[in-house]
């Protein structure tokens, strides 16, 4: 009823090629942002934007590092943890080296180590894929958690061995460290993350971005239509291992921030950022979100949620209750929709298009 | 990786033996050279000294290569289970470690709640092959000729139930497997070889004997019997092993018990070396370098591969290992697989894929 493109013609041929072509999902799009920017820091506590939000967005730009691999180059990685470890560790790294430099910055720049270091381990996928590439991954997993524990140097020679995240500061308000409310994380984590998938948006929608799902789709054909392999494939394993850097540069810094961030950087990691992927649908990006919104939210859910409803639920038994259910979902989301949740947002917009029509 | 249908002259350097044994023959070569002009450098200390070391204790080298040996059984048996599945049914099945600890967690709770030995190992294959027909009742029925990679995703979906499911049951604490109760053989041989002491523990002994049994009867059963034929064409194709009148379920519910059986049997053998824990997930996921090695397709390739993968794995650490700080073990054995892959993709025995477009 409300939601019609009747009336909206497209004159020109950037409309057409426009992003969200309707009105109504500019709107939506506006609205969405009000409520992450205005609505949820007026309304939400900080447990809720400490322990929800903020892992919320640190998973989503994750989900859509691995989703730009996965979901639109092909490629499955399981390594993705390892690549966000890289992210941290350099950030670290380089907070140690330019202390003046504001830290924005430097979890930006960190990313970029991040996305040679995926290049190199993304090598091999020039010439393996399927199973064997994601063998391939899990030596980059195995090798780089080896390198954060075995490498002194990375985490300048500490006694305990983790990131000690310092305290800076942007316009005077501290953003990293003890000290930072959960608000002003939140708006770094947000304002990066928005940024950050603007980004990702026009680089899917332009040339590179479909030379991926060229590539994704047949190799052979992509690569006899003028496509060069390498560039697409090493290309995707950069800007994927770029976002998986930022992410992890912000799960240590603006997330955990202490020092509590020894061991997270595991291959469990990296598959729980794969399930994000694969439940909210494989090569899209708002199904990064929702993916990211769903996993990260239910331990939490079930934690505190059960407990609220008078079924007592321990915290271990409660991690038991995550690991079926999640196992759960992800087969009868794969038999439902193997196309995830993206694709069920999808079915529902065209049902509202044509409601009170079936079709 | 095209395929073409006759090729006009030979060349040599295509083959990718040749080709690998010349690049390692020319490394060798480098290595000698420069470990000649720089003798107490890295490059000796990468290619000399290793071997020499190899050379003044013989028996150390024996000792380092059995234990290898016995980790490559190991991961040549969840390999196997791996390989079975694939071969059958042209599933990755990723949740083959969980099954071996979920085996051996059944097998072990039950005894530990009065069941006799050996009828809990009886009953263990009962809880195997309802996990067998359940998942293709709930997982497989429902995605019949959807694209690998689907299914491959599903089998993470049963690996996560499975661990909480096992979790909820039996708690995360380590248990100790019944050896004893089985009749499984302890304590150690020492063998005084080569001016030293090798010892063999007997299990492990009984592992590898357990081991080559269990493949010689598996091969007979694939190669020999209407059941194994008709696996083999479940594998090719499932439109087309339907369409010829063999039941894909009846198939499934057969080599996913299989799968379990022999997942029970690593499970002992596992759980008498060390404890049964969740821990062996993490252990389990070596089974792919060792496919890698092998080839998906082969079942003398899962175990040849957990050999190599075994005893690389052991010498590396041992000998390499303290070059570079130790704890190498970890991700060794997926650079040797990498490695491999670059020379043969398709594995020691593995088919060659040939795709047309």
């Amino acid at each position: 009823m409300f939601y019609r493109e009747a009336g909206q013609y497209k004159t020109n041929y950037a409309a057409d090629m426009a992003v969200f072509p309707l009105r109504q999902d500019r709107i939506g799009i506006a609205v969405i942002l009000a409520i992450a920017f205005i609505g949820i820091p007026l309304l939400g506590n900080d447990f809720f934007i400490a322990s929800v939000m903020i892992p919320f967005l640190v998973f989503s730009l994750a989900a859509i590092g691995l989703n730009i691999l996965t979901g639109y180059t092909g490629l499955i990685s399981l390594g993705t943890a390892a690549f966000m470890g890289v992210g941290a560790y350099s950030c670290y790294k380089l907070t140690t080296f330019f202390p003046g430099v504001n830290i924005i910055v430097l979890i930006l720049v960190s990313g970029l180590f991040s996305a040679a270091i995926g290049v190199l381990f993304g090598l091999p996928s020039l010439r393996i894929k399927g199973f064997y590439l994601a063998v391939a991954t899990l030596a980059a997993q195995f090798f780089l958690q080896w390198a954060f524990v075995r490498i002194p140097w990375l985490f300048n020679y500490n006694a305990s061995g983790a990131i000690e995240v310092p305290q800076r500061t942007l316009f005077g308000l501290p953003i990293t460290g003890a000290s930072a409310t959960p608000e002003t994380r939140y708006f770094v984590c947000l304002g990066l993350v928005v940024v950050l998938t603007w980004f990702a948006s026009n680089i899917v929608h332009g040339k590179l971005g479909r030379s991926w799902m060229a590539v994704r789709d047949m190799d052979i054909a992509a690569e006899l239509m003028g496509i060069k392999l390498l560039n697409a494939k090493l290309t995707a394993f950069a800007v994927s291992s770029y976002f998986a850097g930022v992410a992890g540069a912000m799960m240590i810094f603006l997330w955990y921030g202490g020092g509590e961030a020894n061991d997270v950087f595991t291959i469990r990691l990296s598959f729980t950022i794969l399930f994000m992927v694969i439940i909210g649908g494989l090569g899209s990006l708002i199904g990064s979100f929702f993916g990211a919104a769903f996993l990260s939210a239910l331990p939490t859910a079930l934690k505190f949620g059960l407990p609220a409803l008078g079924v007592p639920i321990g915290g271990a038994a409660a991690e038991h209750v995550t690991f079926m259910l999640v196992g759960a979902l992800i087969i009868i989301f794969l038999i439902v929709e193997p196309h995830g949740l993206a694709r069920l947002w999808q079915i529902g917009k065209q049902k509202l298009r044509t409601w009170p029509f079936p079709y | 990786m095209s395929d073409v249908a006759a090729q006009p002259t030979p060349n040599l350097l295509a083959n990718g033996w040749i080709k690998s044994g010349l690049i390692v023959l020319g490394l060798v070569a480098a290595a000698i050279v420069g470990a000649r002009i720089d003798p107490t450098g890295t490059i000796h200390a990468i290619f000399v000294d290793p071997f020499n070391q190899m050379a003044q204790a013989p028996d150390l080298l024996a000792q380092t290569i059995w234990e290898g040996l016995v980790s490559g059984v190991l991961y040549a048996l969840i390999a196997l289970g791996f390989v079975l599945i694939f071969k059958a049914s042209g599933v990755f099945n990723f949740a083959q470690g969980i099954m071996v600890v979920f085996a051996a967690l059944t097998l072990v709770g039950l005894y530990e709640k009065g069941v006799p030995a050996f009828l809990a190992v009886v009953l263990t294959l009962g809880v195997m092959f309802a996990l067998a027909v359940t998942i293709e009742r709930v997982v497989l029925r429902p995605l019949v000729n959807q694209p690998d990679i689907i299914l491959f995703m599903a089998t993470f979906g049963i690996t996560y139930f499975l661990i909480g499911f096992g979790e909820a049951i039996f708690g995360g604490n380590p248990k100790q497997m019944i050896a004893e109760q089985l009749y499984l053989p302890k304590g150690a041989i020492d063998l005084k070889i080569l001016g030293g002491i090798v010892s063999l523990q007997k299990i492990d002994i009984a592992a590898a004997i357990i081991a080559s049994l269990m493949i010689a009867v598996l091969a007979l059963f694939f190669q020999y019997t209407r059941i194994g034929r008709a696996l083999r064409a479940v594998a090719d194709s499932h439109k087309a092993a339907l369409s010829v009148g063999i039941s894909l379920n009846q198939i499934w519910v057969i080599v996913w018990f299989t799968a379990g059986i022999v997942a029970l049997i690593t499970g002992i053998m596992w759980g008498a070396r060390s404890d049964v824990s969740f821990a062996l997930e993490i252990v389990a996921l070596k089974a792919l370098p060792v496919l890698i090695l092998g080839g998906f397709t082969s079942i003398p390739g899962a175990i040849v591969g957990g050999l190599i993968i075994g005893i690389g794995e052991k010498l590396g650490e041992f000998y390499w290992g303290p070059l570079i700080g130790g704890g190498i073990e970890s991700w060794l054995a997926y650079f040797i697989a990498l490695g491999f892959l670059l020379f043969r993709p398709q594995g020691l025995f593995g088919d060659k894929i040939i795709e047309r477009i």
